[in-house]
């Protein structure tokens, strides 16, 4: 943070220009946009499109529970970052866990629904051209799952060495803005798969 | 402003060994020496897509030349134009944005120094890997080396049917490795500007400079980004079966046009909103008044900014889309003009009135402003749709824009070069020399890309490794290849002074150029920590304040 | 501007020294967009005299004197009037330029082709064209023939364009502006040619390694002329005694997985239709005149004409070439 005051010329200058932590995560979060972006107008501008194979109706389920998991792990990396800014490291470290435990377990659902499409329905990326756009959208949005999940993992990692106090707030929240964002993408690539795409 | 912002003196370190030397350079996070480092490795490609240029243009100096083969001629353009937008002119102005950008801005460094240096290596390794095609691509049958599918890449032709082998593939991953270090250059360039401003610095008092800056950031942004998902679904079709682009199986070859061009026109800004950028801070120190309508000017680029992400399909009027969607980019694209047209006459203002001085920097600035004018008009021709159906992949388009990144953007690269090159090494660049380049250079540029409309205009198409006689295009094609020989010894005489100044050239001073931007008030070049104490400013022109106390800016704003 | 100055030089419609001079319009979408460009010209040819005069003169008229008496000038830092001015004309110039654009757009884009209008597919290959006109019963590639249209009592012709691989452009300067051949996207395009004569041009979207010798030829006939040449394109090939070595050579080779000789047991159709070869100008999609020496050459090695081009070198001896040219010759 770079709150400063300064003397100038006899004026009282209050500078509070904004933490470049949050900035930086912000400008990230609109690169990553854009890149989902154009996987989901991709699948929309498939659907209905492919030539042969199994349409979105065949062969999807709607992975509800998984989805419950992935959005109330938003809810538990908000409370553990503001126990973390009350100073209760305790309770952070128990929310903490539980985000990552419900982030690990709608990338089991994941995991266990492509085993399912391809061992079972034999629907692979490869199929059609809803088999592309779906493994691709879903498999990117999988992918920045596991990256914030590693990133939450060494944040663990940290806080079980007892490096972690309340001063390290302000970088808790710009890494679950990250988490946060992870969740939005998931709730649009649920609508557009799930909803709107069946 | 605070005087002691002036740097302390420096002390020379004791000479080091060459090792510790280059360990230095390889291992730093300083914004200075990255960006040098940028601007280093900009020259080389520089050189080498010239010399790319130079083989195209000797092929093309007849109809029915056998200089080269039409599978060397074709990774020829492909290389050149992929080298030069991504490894020389997006380089270049990340270094001039991270030398400069914490300067102007009283800071000590970019927000991010260690991503600073990772997204660098991370270009580097991009250039690297894009010209190990050349010897690692062989794949199938051997089937050619490095990419030849043009920079624009179209599917279905890179494809596995179309394209075996992996010459696709570097261009791929080169563009793929590269993007995300723009992408984090960018993200780095909008934390510095907003978050590192020193005190007194609101943005409505920043230097032009660092606003155009961070307008090029935030295209990079949101315009780098469908590249690499569109590479992404490339290579999920060469290699992992996808269908993304293959028609065969009902999908689309249009839809790739739509993602790259989605990229590929933002992009077109973000390598020339840097050089407007340059434009801005030399046109009024060497007119020697303030640029005429900041406010209009952050309005019109943050316009331009906006616009050009709704322009994107005027490369594709020939593509068949329907009527409706044709006039909405005939609109769009010609709507982009206006804020265009805006900064050429606050340009043009900021010089009316002043006492303007032809030092190397202002000569290619007002070249600039000729030869952009000229590039901007040209845009619009190929803004009405249906000229369009006519110009557009004709030599006409080649035409055009080389004079936007050409006559446009490598001017005011040269006249940055001119003018910041004091400031970064301490030395005086040779004025002889700077006007030798610029006359030998605008010579070369005319001939090359003045008559190069005009094959267009007589039915040339673009990407041909040779072409008919008799149908009027033999004598322009000859006259377009002899200017080059003229740009490629200005481009020596250049890169002469540079190193020749470096070692001989009159000591530079903190100030040379009588400027009022916060990077002329410390050492050239400047220390490590920039400067000695933190600058604290009330105007938009910090060391006209200084130089001026009973007329300051700030009683003006 | 210089650069259209100088192209309407060359557009003098009797003897153009440029055959694909895009200011030398000879069907009525192409002189549509050439009335278009000369309005779009002269609009932005005006706007750089405005400007490019403006500079000058401040170059002139602002340098700094030698006898300068080294004082700032006025330090002007904007004008609210001016800024309005300079974005109020501009906007009123693109609103301009645009209703001009959008007539223009919709001429050629939105005409439904008339009853008597002549329906030609043309398929784009690497690296040549393929013309079918499906009422009229015709197959045949790289030289298109046309009727000419009376601007009276116009018969168009409209052209749907496909492509069996990767993007194409056709694009004929004089005839209309280039649209594109696109796998899985057909796309149409209209051309009334109102003079007769053979109208050139050539591929503009870069296919591939011969992307450069895919060229165009368009011969617009009289209406008696196209009626003779179509009645000769829907015969079979003529059978000949003198040349059936060739033919055996040519039958019992892979020519005929790629060629159509119709009327034979050749059908392929992954080259030209060969059926009439000999009523064409040029081999190779224009890149050599069709003489026997060249296409022997063409047979023996179709890399030494067209480097690239996807017909492989067949391995036949002198002989066999004797013969199978020879038999190619009576393809008339």
């Amino acid at each position: 943070m770079n709150a400063t005051s300064m003397t100038v010329a006899g004026a009282r200058l209050e500078w509070n220009p904004p933490d470049r932590g949050r900035v930086a995560m912000l400008s990230l979060i609109a690169a990553e946009a854009a890149i989902f972006t154009i996987f989901v107008v991709a699948y929309l501008f498939y659907v209905g499109k492919s030539l042969t194979g199994p349409t979105p109706k065949d062969v999807l389920s709607v992975p509800v529970l998984y989805t419950i998991c992935l959005l109330s792990s938003s809810l538990t990396i908000h409370l553990a970052a503001t126990s973390l800014r009350r100073g209760s490291i305790l309770s952070f470290g128990l929310l903490w866990v539980a985000t990552i435990t419900l982030g690990a377990a709608f990338l089991y659902g994941t995991a266990i629904e492509w085993y399912r499409l391809i061992y079972n329905e034999g629907f692979t990326i490869s199929t059609n051209l809803f088999g592309t756009t779906y493994y691709s959208l879903v498999g990117l949005h999988g992918f920045h799952v596991v990256v914030g999940l590693l990133s939450l993992s060494t944040v663990m990692v940290f806080t079980l060495l007892g490096s972690v106090r309340s001063e390290h707030a302000e970088r808790i929240d710009v890494l679950s803005l990250y988490w946060h964002f992870v969740d939005v993408v998931w709730i649009v690539v649920f609508t557009v798969v799930y909803l709107i795409g069946r | 402003m605070s005087t002691d912002a002036i740097a302390l003196p420096g002390t020379e370190l004791a000479s080091q060994p060459f090792v510790a030397r280059l360990h230095d350079w390889v291992t730093t996070v300083d914004h200075k020496r990255l960006g040098i480092l940028y601007i280093t490795f900009s020259l080389l490609f520089l050189l080498i897509a010239g010399v790319e240029a130079m083989l195209i243009r000797i092929q093309l100096i007849r109809p029915h030349n056998d200089f080269v083969s039409p599978q060397v001629f074709n990774r020829l353009f492909t290389m050149h134009g992929t080298t030069m937008i991504f490894f020389v002119i997006m380089p270049v102005m990340f270094g001039f944005a991270n030398y400069l950008i914490p300067l102007m801005i009283g800071a000590r460094d970019m927000a991010f120094p260690r991503l600073n240096a990772f997204s660098f290596w991370m270009t580097a390794f991009g250039g690297l890997l894009l010209y190990f095609s050349l010897a690692g691509a062989n794949g199938l049958y051997g089937a050619g080396n490095a990419p030849d599918v043009g920079w624009f890449a179209y599917a279905p032709l890179t494809s596995q049917t179309f394209s075996i082998g992996h010459s696709t593939d570097f261009w791929i991953l080169a563009l793929l490795v590269s993007g995300f270090g723009s992408i984090g250059t960018a993200v780095n360039i909008i934390a510095t500007v907003l978050c590192m401003r020193c005190p007194g610095m609101t943005l409505a008092k920043m230097p032009l400079f660092a606003w155009l800056n961070l307008v090029m950031a935030g295209l990079v942004i949101l315009a780098v980004s469908p590249l690499t998902a569109a590479q992404i679904m490339l290579l999920v079709d060469r290699y992992l079966g996808g269908h993304f682009f293959d028609t065969q199986a009902g999908g689309s070859a249009v839809i790739w046009m739509h993602f790259f061009w989605v990229f590929g026109h933002p992009e077109v800004y973000v390598l020339v909103i840097p050089a407007f950028a340059f434009a801005s801070e030399i046109i009024p120190v060497f007119s020697r008044k303030p640029i005429f309508g900041y406010s209009v000017m952050v309005a019109a680029t943050i316009a331009i900014g906006f616009i050009s992400m709704s322009v994107w399909a005027h490369h594709m009027f020939t593509v068949g889309m329907s009527s409706a969607a044709n006039n909405f980019f005939v609109i769009s694209t010609m709507a982009i003009a206006v804020p265009t047209g805006i900064k050429i006459f606050n340009w043009l203002a900021t010089m009316w009135g002043g006492k303007i001085e032809f030092k190397t920097p202002m000569l290619f600035c007002i070249a600039f402003l000729f030869q952009f004018l000229i590039a901007g008009l040209t845009g619009i021709m190929q803004g009405a749709a249906p000229f369009d159906w006519h110009l557009g992949n004709s030599y006409f388009v080649v035409a055009h824009f080389h004079y936007v990144i050409v006559g446009g953007i490598l001017f005011t690269l040269f006249g940055a070069f001119y003018y910041w090159f004091p400031k970064m090494s301490g030395k005086m660049c040779s004025e002889t020399l700077g006007k030798l380049h610029f006359w030998l250079f605008i010579i070369g540029f005319h001939l090359t890309f003045d008559f190069m409309h005009i094959p267009g205009l007589l039915g040339m198409p673009r990407r041909i490794y040779t072409y008919e006689p008799g149908r009027g295009w033999d004598t322009w094609n000859f006259i377009v290849t002899i200017g080059v020989f003229f740009q490629a010894a200005g481009i020596l005489v250049f890169l002469g002074n540079l190193i020749w100044s470096y070692f001989r050239g009159e000591a530079a001073g903190s100030d040379p150029w009588d400027a009022w931007t916060l990077e002329w008030s410390t050492n050239s070049p400047p220390p490590a920590y920039n400067f000695a104490s933190r600058p604290v400013v009330k105007s938009r022109r910090p060391l006209w304040d200084f130089k001026h106390p009973a007329d300051p800016d700030w009683n003006y704003e | 501007m210089c650069f259209g100055g100088a192209a309407l030089a060359f557009a003098d419609p009797t003897q153009p020294s440029s055959p694909t001079n895009i200011f030398a319009p000879a069907s009525t979408p192409a002189k549509s967009i050439f009335g278009l460009s000369l309005f779009v010209l002269a609009v932005t040819g005006a706007i750089f005299l405005v400007v490019f005069a403006l500079l000058l003169y401040s170059i002139v008229r602002f340098r700094k004197k030698r006898n300068d008496d080294g004082r700032e000038p006025p330090q002007v830092y904007g004008s609210n009037q001016v800024e309005m001015a300079w974005t109020i004309i501009p906007i009123l110039i693109v609103v301009a330029l645009f209703m001009a654009t959008a007539r223009v757009i919709a001429l050629v884009q939105n005409t439904s082709p008339p009853g008597n209008a002549i329906a030609v597919t043309a398929i784009g290959h690497q690296f040549w064209w393929e013309y079918r006109y499906p009422q009229l019963g015709v197959v045949t590639a790289n030289e298109l023939h046309l009727p000419v249209s009376d601007p009276v009592h116009p018969t168009p012709t409209f052209i749907t364009l496909l492509s069996a691989d990767t993007d194409h452009s056709f694009w004929v300067p004089r005839l209309g502006g280039k649209t594109d051949l696109i796998p899985n996207h057909p796309n149409s395009m209209w051309i009334d040619p109102q003079e007769t004569g053979v109208y050139l041009g050539q591929c503009a979207q870069y296919c591939g390694t011969q992307h450069a010798k895919m060229l165009l030829r368009v011969y617009v006939q009289s209406k008696h002329d196209f009626d003779l040449w179509l009645r000769q394109q829907r015969q079979h090939a003529s059978v000949n005694d003198a040349v059936t070595q060739g033919q055996r050579i040519f039958e019992t080779t892979a020519c005929i997985n790629c060629h159509t000789v119709s009327g034979t047991v050749a059908n392929g159709r992954f080259g030209p239709d060969l059926t009439h070869l000999m009523s064409r100008d040029t081999i190779a999609a224009g890149a050599a005149p069709n003489t026997p020496e060249n296409l022997r050459l063409w047979i023996r090695n179709p890399n030494t004409i067209k480097p690239g081009s996807l017909m492989p070198a067949m391995e036949l001896d002198e002989q066999e070439l004797d013969a199978l040219t020879a038999y190619l010759e009576t393809l008339r």
